[in-house]
């Protein structure tokens, strides 16, 4: 079965070995997916499949047979342009070497997904409440799984918080 | 570093303080100090797009056709030989094109080192690189795999069969300390200081503290792991690099492979992080040779573990500090003695000690320092090295001087705070530390701060308020250059081969090309990135804006002077000298008389030129021999420490900054913050972890070695003074490594403030407070 990756379909590779992340850069040239650790460690590598935020390095590409993913490359759509959360990142200086970026970016849209369906977290108060109230820390919580060296977490966590106030108008 | 070195140091300083300030760089300020237009603005950084586009392209994303994958066999003894080497089965594997070694290696020369007298040395080690069977430490490289996958070199490596002769190695730090050596100088600066009778004072000080503070061995694991595509074209080497050192690693390769200086190209366009540790190592190197070896392109990009066992870290320290004080707190004695490793083969100074010497004006000194040399891989500059742990011990020394006096440690700082250097006597060229510390107080709401320890309380949280200073000195690198070509339609190209890892190198030159050209941003364009564009120096130190700025400027003037003499007789300008105008609307105009101008479309239109293009270069930073240039910060930190768990939770940071003028407020903001979050991973969980029995290091993946993660990492506040520094092109030093120092103590001294217990080891991991 195929693969989907944006849109587009690819066969599964012939060596069994190859994670998802190989996959991607090394197969389809899609580098805009990053690696930097291998180890499922540091978050660069988040892509989504099927809408979830995995780490492309843990995940074989034969797991993904049959599934959609989708990369930086494909998050601004057809449309072209930038995805709203991609601007938020320039607005609020969310990056400096632009490393970790596409990560931040893929794991954050996700997070948005897992927030709107009240799934709780570590910091989460009351999880009898109903979903979570959307505060800094359940943010940089749920996205502690991603690593900035440069130090541009603040900038990170404002651009998401303006997706989420614009997402929710 | 020699004694020859401090004689000419010592020399040329002794000469300048004789010599006007106003004939050395800076004598007249730079006029864009105050004629701002886009500097000092908040800028997007121009790359930002295609970052967050993730159409970057970083050095292991060079497509490259028939390209084979590196990976590498590390020695797992710190000291020997190898006396077998089995690599038959690597080389049957599948898709295996080629295993090196030593035995097969091509001949390639020591690696020049970097140095103040050559900036085309990149070496961090001096140490032959595959030339034979004996082994320096735990990690090095036995063996290179070349397979046209990486699962299939991945593969290949774990087959190589390796067995050792281990001879005795060194690699305990306190055994080590017992025969350490001290080094004559500390990169430009004299290593011993002796002033006045320090132990004298400190024994008669009202007031003493003797304490030792130490800082572990830590390592910058940028996100981007070191990577190279590599590949040879016609005798001509090609290396797509990973890299805050262009032609210095172009240069250096150069001499290792005995190629003429042109005949190595290095392209680095976008580097994932650097903080000193994206310099050249032996990946690029065995990555040359081997595609060399095989006729074919290489990309190797290291995994975590060959990161750890192939780049340098900051060394540990462990540093006496003692302060006297009289009864109101003005220092008699600083003593400031310690212990750092570096290997002889190692190249980067850990100048710890250089901390204390500008901060204070201490009546006395004794200050020196020693390295243990170890049977390590060589050391390397991490952000703000020297200062960065040198912090920690003076501000943390400070804070229990305050304390034992019952003072407030921002009263102790500014009853002490030097006016001119302490040591030579030189002027400072601005420094304005205190009003920094006014800031940061008033952001933080410092009154709200208890002076006895362990008084603020919320249920089990001990809540704490800490400050320390921060520091780093200023450089400029000479013979950084930069062209300047202006097109038919009046639109400014800046090019030189710097470095963007994420400080926004093209944003803050665009900015500055724009007001210095008088041209609107969007008729600016910066490239940067390869060795094929005008000399560049490396980016370290906190010297790229400022050398770059030189140069741009210097090439400005030529620009100047080139379109005086095309525009001719036919023209408004006609009969001005090149220092009789200026760059306003797009061309040259008279200053006394603005009526008389010209654009610089006019100007090449007429003289039927498609463009014009200078190249300026930047001269002898002499300024920073005549007066004490240096950077000051004060940070202060609000945490809460948990009386149950010894776990600290960091809820403030301020930063306030007094660095001359702010170029870019919102790139500086990220560039400061970023500093000071690598403090706070030094402060709180930052440590490389070696076994000492075999040298091996063990924290060698990102799940080993702690850095900040989000839910770490507060909402922190940047301020600055913005007070120009009128010696520093645009009136503005370095900002890259201050926001680390001063952190860590900051972070102690607030522990301490909560909790009452005086930490004086980092990390501050639960353990050393409950």
């Amino acid at each position: 079965m195929p693969i989907r990756v944006n849109g587009a379909e690819v066969p599964p590779p012939d060596d069994a070995r190859i994670s998802l992340l190989d996959l991607l850069r090394e197969h389809l040239h899609l580098t805009g997916t990053k690696k930097g650790c291998d180890q499922g460690a540091c978050g660069a590598c988040t892509v989504l499949l099927d809408g979830n935020r995995v780490l492309s390095c843990l995940t074989l590409a034969a797991q993904a047979e049959g599934s959609d993913v989708r990369t930086i490359e494909g998050l601004a759509g057809d449309r072209g342009g930038l995805h709203l959360l991609q601007q938020a990142f320039i607005e609020r200086d969310g990056l400096q070497c632009g490393y970790c970026t596409p990560g931040q970016i893929c794991s954050a849209i996700a997070m948005a997904e897992e927030l709107r369906r009240g799934d709780p977290s570590y910091v989460t108060l009351d999880v009898a409440a109903g979903p979570p109230v959307v505060t800094r820390a359940e943010i940089r919580e749920r996205m502690s799984g991603n690593l900035c060296r440069c130090g541009a977490h603040n900038g990170i966590v404002e651009a998401i918080e303006d997706m989420l106030a614009e997402t929710a108008r | 570093m020699s004694k020859l070195q401090n004689a000419i140091i010592g020399g040329v300083r002794a000469v300048l303080g004789q010599v006007p300030a106003a004939w050395l760089p800076g004598g007249t300020p730079d006029p864009l100090i105050d004629k701002r237009v886009a500097l000092g603005g908040q800028q997007s950084r121009v790359d930002g797009p295609d970052k967050v586009r993730g159409v970057a392209r970083f050095a292991a994303e060079v497509p490259m056709e028939d390209l084979l994958y590196a990976t590498f066999v590390h020695s797992t003894i710190a000291r020997g030989r190898i006396v077998e080497l089995d690599t038959s089965a690597a080389e049957a594997a599948p898709g295996v094109q080629l295993v090196m070694t030593h035995r097969n290696a091509p001949k390639m020369s020591v690696p020049p080192a970097i140095g103040i007298t050559n900036l085309k040395a990149a070496g961090n080690h001096t140490l032959p690189i595959m030339q034979s069977s004996e082994i320096r430490w735990n990690g090095q490289v036995v063996a290179v795999v070349l397979a046209d996958t990486r699962e299939k070199a991945d593969h290949a490596a774990t087959l190589v069969r390796v067995r050792y002769e281990a001879s005795p190695a060194r690699t305990r730090f306190e055994v080590g300390k017992r025969s350490a050596y001290t080094p004559e100088s500390l990169l430009v600066e004299r290593n011993r200081l002796d002033k006045g009778d320090a132990g004298k004072k400190l024994a008669e000080a009202a007031f003493k503290i003797d304490a030792v503070y130490t800082t572990p061995w830590e390592n910058h694991n940028p996100i981007e792991p070191h990577a190279a595509t590599i590949v040879w074209r016609d005798g001509k080497l090609i290396v797509h690099d990973a890299t805050q050192m262009i032609n210095a690693t172009a240069g250096s390769l150069a001499k290792i492979f005995g190629l003429k200086a042109e005949d190595v190209h290095v392209s680095s366009p976008y580097v994932g992080g650097g903080f000193g540790a994206k310099g050249m190592w032996d990946h690029q190197i065995l990555g040359a040779a081997a595609a060399r070896l095989s006729g074919r392109p290489v990309r190797i990009t290291l995994s975590r573990a060959s990161m750890h066992r192939l780049v340098g870290g900051r060394t540990r320290t462990e540093q006496r500090v003692a302060l006297g004080a009289d009864a109101d707190g003005k220092l008699k004695a600083l003593l400031h003695h310690g212990y750092g490793v570096k290997p002889l083969h190692s190249v980067c100074d850990e100048a710890f000690s250089l901390t204390g010497r500008s901060l204070y004006a201490s009546e006395s000194f004794d200050v020196v320092q020693h390295y243990v040399d170890l049977d390590l891989l060589a050391n390397s500059f991490m952000r703000g090295p020297g200062e960065t742990p040198g912090t920690f011990a003076i501000e943390c020394a400070m804070d229990e001087l305050a304390h034992a006096i019952g003072m407030d440690p921002i009263e102790l700082r500014r009853r002490n705070a030097s006016t001119r250097d302490p040591v030579s006597g030189a002027p400072h060229s601005q420094n304005a530390m205190m009003a920094a510390y006014d800031l940061g107080a008033a952001r933080i709401g410092w009154d709200r701060r208890t002076p006895e320890p362990g008084t603020r309380r919320d249920g089990e949280w001990l809540i704490g308020m800490g400050c320390a200073s921060g520091t780093f000195p200023f450089t400029r690198m000479p013979g950084s250059s930069a062209r300047i070509t202006i097109d038919a339609e009046g639109h400014a190209h800046v090019a030189s081969a710097a470095h963007e890892m994420g400080m926004g190198t093209a944003t803050v030159q665009r900015q500055h090309t724009a007001d210095r050209l008088g041209l609107p941003l969007d008729h600016v364009t910066v490239t940067i990135g390869d060795s094929s564009l005008p000399f560049a120096s490396f980016a370290g130190g906190s010297s790229q804006t400022a050398s770059l700025a030189a140069a741009i400027s210097a090439a400005s003037r030529k620009l100047a002077t080139e379109l005086i003499q095309l525009a001719g007789n036919d023209t408004p300008l006609a009969g001005l000298k090149a220092s009789e105008v200026e760059f306003a609307d797009g061309g040259l105009r008279s200053v006394e008389n603005p009526a008389r101008q010209e654009s610089f479309v006019s100007i090449l239109r007429r003289a039927s030129r498609r463009e014009l293009s200078v190249i300026g270069e930047s001269g002898a930073p002499l300024e920073i021999l005549k007066f004490s240039m240096h950077s000051t910060s004060a940070i202060f930190c609000e945490l809460r420490v948990s009386e149950v768990t010894g776990e600290i939770r960091v809820d403030r940071l301020v930063g306030a900054f007094d660095c001359g003028r702010i170029l870019n407020t919102k790139t500086a903001t990220s560039q400061f913050k970023g500093g000071m979050i690598m403090g706070l991973g030094m402060a709180l969980a930052e440590e490389t972890l070696l076994d000492e029995r075999t040298g091996r290091i063990m924290s060698t993946s990102l799940a080993d070695y702690h850095v900040p993660v989000h839910l770490d990492v507060p909402d922190i506040d940047v301020l600055w003074t913005d007070i120009a520094d009128p010696r520093a092109p645009l009136g503005a030093r370095g900002i890259g490594e201050i926001g680390t120092t001063g952190v860590a103590a900051a972070v102690a001294n607030a522990v301490f403030n909560a909790t009452g217990k005086r930490v004086r080891e980092l990390p501050l991991t639960l353990d050393r407070l409950i």
